[in-house]
């Protein structure tokens, strides 16, 4: 074969997976290993206070959202008005980690839009999101009362995914709704 | 009755098209030249029909003609008329109409100023321009047809997105779009040139001026869209590495490293086949970023409303093109390569590097791009892989493209003596190493690697790029100065040069403060004292704003007043932010109205930007440098001999 063929081949190669795109497949989820594992352990400053930390002692007794957010992510934009909602209703406690961000924009993003976390860690590096398996933002895990990884969803949060795949997975949990 | 003409229209056009792709592609195949001339009147009256059906669709907006749907969701009786011009282009229909407009014309420039290339050949192109058309008429008229009705017609439509009201981005698309649509001129050359089997140095000089003219236009059209963001979005960034902005981007990228490659073509007749290769993917990513954008696929700020019926045609229509330009590139392009030698030090070793790294990081910027696509895929979830990645992975390619640069060009073709060459450069070299050291230090009192690097770099590019045009302008008289080709590179590359410096400082001293500011108070930012006097109310006509009045004070000697203001547009209920900017060649300062903290109390973004202006007068320089390249005198003889012999 020779070497003029390739770029046909690549190409076909994009269209193909461009037309999956397309169709959008069905949404598995994606197994992940940390699931049914212990949350991977942390200790970050605060976002709005350097000298407080916050870590994986901090959620624990009680079942937590731990979501993965960022300025710079259109889609956390998108989930934001959920969590508020989330927030406002006492649903469950939720917990932000500020994703290779600035600290600066972060905040004021907090401050124009409302801050539905108990409190957010500045991961300012990324490092934790290595831990935790972070893909990109948004993300967001369920960590039961004993710090067990529940479930982990990719992508903006709404109310559905919440009903289907939170809420059925916090046994008896008193709060939820 | 109007619309319906307009209607009407871009059905004749589509059926003008038609024979312009059909008659002159046979005409060329059977050396008939009345088939042939056919093409050039076919295209004429599809650009006339395309232009009626234009025509209309601004009209249905001056008037406010609500009883059209796009008119209704895109316009508002108080909208200011020039955006209500502006509208038509606001949307996916209107726009893609633009985009018709536009390929028609393109196509009618070639056949006119084609008058030096062989009959057979510009039928080809143009019968290759009239497919394009066939397919993006198709397009607007079976998924997109800005002309449909809505009735009963409301009493006032639902105004256009705010973002969009602005001079800048009222020219933005357009400028963009010339461009997107210009490359399909290079790629029609390349689709002409495998059909005929024959491509030679001469097929190079007539795609050169083609390429040139719309990479001016990408290029001004991605400046405007990044200087609007800056001064629109109230975020005070220049660059998102958004999916949209990445659209535009890999384009230029690839059309950058085409300019590149075809002057080795028409100099050394070298790499040819990488030449076509380059000319199909420059156009197939304009395809590709317009699939992207209004096909719902990536979501983005600017993205166009989702369809997947919009997403699959436009697909479809890029499988076709994209996969029968490479089949007749599997086919012919091995005929076509020669098998001249060059040197190891030579300007065609640059040339090769040049490209090499310009496609990396059009790669780059492709898998950055579909990476939130490929996990969207696996997962079911929308995420954003974000600045970081783009900002650390295109620095990669970016870096060893400066400093070859500044070698490239005082490099001779074929092979360079390395004690001349050096001789030159060394110079050139302890300078930049000095000033890039100098500049950070000495203006803005601090010095880092990163930072030596940035600045040494651009000092680089601008005193390699300086040293052609300062010694023709030094010459004995009666000896030969520099061509316009040949200025136009220097100059071009000068811009890129600014562009560096512009980034490295304004990324490493640009200063943001977030500060509560109520009337009568003062904040210090970077050394400005930034005092509020007041606020005010001010009604606009489809707006009401509050206005804050800043005074900037430098050692307290007062140096401008500004007025930002936030703004809220009464149909659609948004805010705009609309920021108060002192501007300067060395230095913006930039005040964002946040939210009401109080009373009378506001959160004020306060940003000092030293040479940010830098960045798009690099980029206006650059394109000055195509436009310097374009009027060499070889790409005007050549049709003017012609016209002689005709």
């Amino acid at each position: 074969m020779n070497r003029f063929v390739w770029p046909l081949i690549a190409v076909m190669a994009l269209l193909v997976f461009l037309i999956m795109g397309l169709r959008h497949g069905d949404p598995r989820a994606l197994p992940s290993p940390f699931i049914g594992k212990p949350a991977p352990q942390f200790e970050l400053p605060t976002l709005k206070n350097p000298e407080v930390t916050i870590g994986t002692n901090t959620m624990a007794g009680d079942y937590a959202l731990v979501n993965v957010w960022a300025t710079w992510c259109v889609m956390c934009r998108a989930e934001h008005p959920f969590l508020l909602e989330l927030a406002a209703r006492k649903a469950i406690p939720i917990y932000g980690i500020n994703w290779r961000d600035s600290r600066l924009e972060a905040i004021r993003w907090l401050d124009d839009l409302g801050d539905p976390y108990l409190a957010s860690a500045y991961d300012e590096d990324g490092r934790v999101g290595i831990d935790w398996g972070v893909y990109g933002a948004p993300e967001t895990f369920l960590v039961d009362p004993e710090g067990i990884v529940v479930y982990k969803h990719l992508g903006p949060l709404d109310a559905v995914i919440w009903q289907r795949e939170f809420v059925s997975r916090m046994s008896g949990g008193g709060q939820a709704q | 009755m109007i619309p319906e003409i307009g209607h009407f229209a871009l059905i004749l056009a589509l059926a003008l098209a038609v024979c312009q792709t059909i008659i002159p592609m046979v005409g060329a195949h059977r050396g008939d030249a009345a088939m042939m001339g056919v093409g050039r009147t076919a295209a004429t009256g599809q650009f006339l029909f395309v232009s009626i059906s234009f025509a209309c669709l601004i009209y249905a907006f001056l008037t406010s003609d609500f009883s059209v749907l796009y008119v209704a969701n895109h316009s508002q009786l108080a909208l200011p008329t020039l955006y209500k011009v502006s509208a038509v282009w606001g949307a996916h229909e209107g726009s893609l109409l633009l985009w018709i407009l536009l390929q028609s014309a393109w196509t009618v420039a070639v056949a006119r100023f084609s008058s030096g290339v062989p009959e057979a050949f510009a039928a080809r192109v143009i019968s290759v321009l009239g497919f394009l058309s066939i397919g993006f008429l198709l397009f607007a008229l079976l998924t997109s047809n800005p002309f449909d009705r809505l009735i009963p017609a409301p009493a006032d439509g639902g105004d256009l997105n705010p973002l969009l009201q602005d001079p800048g981005l009222a020219i933005h698309p357009p400028l963009l779009y010339v461009g997107y649509v210009g490359f399909s001129v290079a790629f029609a050359f390349a689709i002409a040139a495998m059909i005929s089997g024959n491509l030679d140095q001469k097929w190079a000089k007539w795609t050169r001026p083609w390429t040139t003219v719309a990479w001016m236009f990408l290029t001004l059209g991605i400046a405007l869209g990044s200087w609007w963001a800056y001064y629109e979005l109230g975020w005070g960034g220049w660059w998102f590495w958004d999916a949209v902005e990445n659209a535009s981007f890999m384009p230029w990228l690839i059309g950058t490293a085409l300019i590149h490659s075809l002057a080795v073509t028409e100099k050394r007749g070298l790499f040819k086949s990488w030449t076509l290769l380059l000319a199909i993917t420059a156009f197939s990513l304009s395809l590709l970023g317009t699939f992207l954008v209004r096909s719902g696929i990536i979501v983005s700020v600017h993205a166009f409303a989702t369809d997947p019926t919009r997403g699959f045609f436009i697909l479809s229509f890029l499988a076709i093109v994209v996969i029968g330009a490479l089949v007749l590139y599997a086919w012919r392009a091995p005929a076509l390569d020669s098998d001249v030698g060059f040197g190891l030090l030579s300007r065609e070793t640059f040339l090769l590097l040049n490209n090499v790294l310009l496609v990396v990081a059009t790669a780059l910027v492709l898998i950055g791009t579909l990476a939130p696509l490929v996990v969207e895929m696996m997962t079911g979830g929308k995420i954003s892989i974000g600045p970081p990645w783009f900002n650390v992975a295109f620095l990669v390619p970016m870096l060893p493209l400066i400093i070859l640069l500044g070698m490239g060009m005082h490099t001779a073709w074929r092979t360079q003596k390395a004690d001349s060459w050096w001789r030159v450069l060394r110079i050139p070299a302890i300078v930049a190493i000095v000033l890039g050291v100098i500049i950070p230090l000495l203006i803005y009192g601090r010095v880092s690697i990163l930072l030596v690097v940035g600045c040494g770099a651009a000092a680089w590019i601008v005193i390699t790029s300086l040293i052609h045009p300062v010694r023709s302008l030094l010459r004995e008289k009666g000896t030969a100065g520099i061509t316009r080709s040949a200025l136009g590179m220097s100059v071009a590359h000068l811009g890129m040069g600014l562009f560096v410096i512009g980034v490295t400082v304004v990324s490493a001293f640009g200063v943001e403060s977030d500060q509560a500011l109520q009337p009568g108070e003062s904040v210090e930012v970077a050394g400005f004292e930034f005092h509020m006097v007041g606020l005010s109310n001010v009604r606009g006509p489809n707006f009401s704003a509050i206005e804050a009045e800043i005074e900037i004070r430098d050692d307290g000697k007062l140096i401008d007043t500004i007025r930002p203001q936030k703004r809220q547009y009464l149909v659609q209920k948004s805010w705009m932010t609309e920021a108060g900017i002192r501007a300067g060649l060395d230095k913006d300062l930039f005040v964002a109205l946040g939210d009401q903290l109080g009373q009378n109390a506001w959160s004020v973004r306060i940003q000092y930007k030293p040479l940010i202006r830098f960045i798009w007068l690099g980029a206006l320089v650059m394109a000055l440098g195509g436009l310097i390249a374009i009027s060499d005198r070889r790409y005007r003889r050549s049709s003017r001999e012609t016209e002689a012999t005709a």
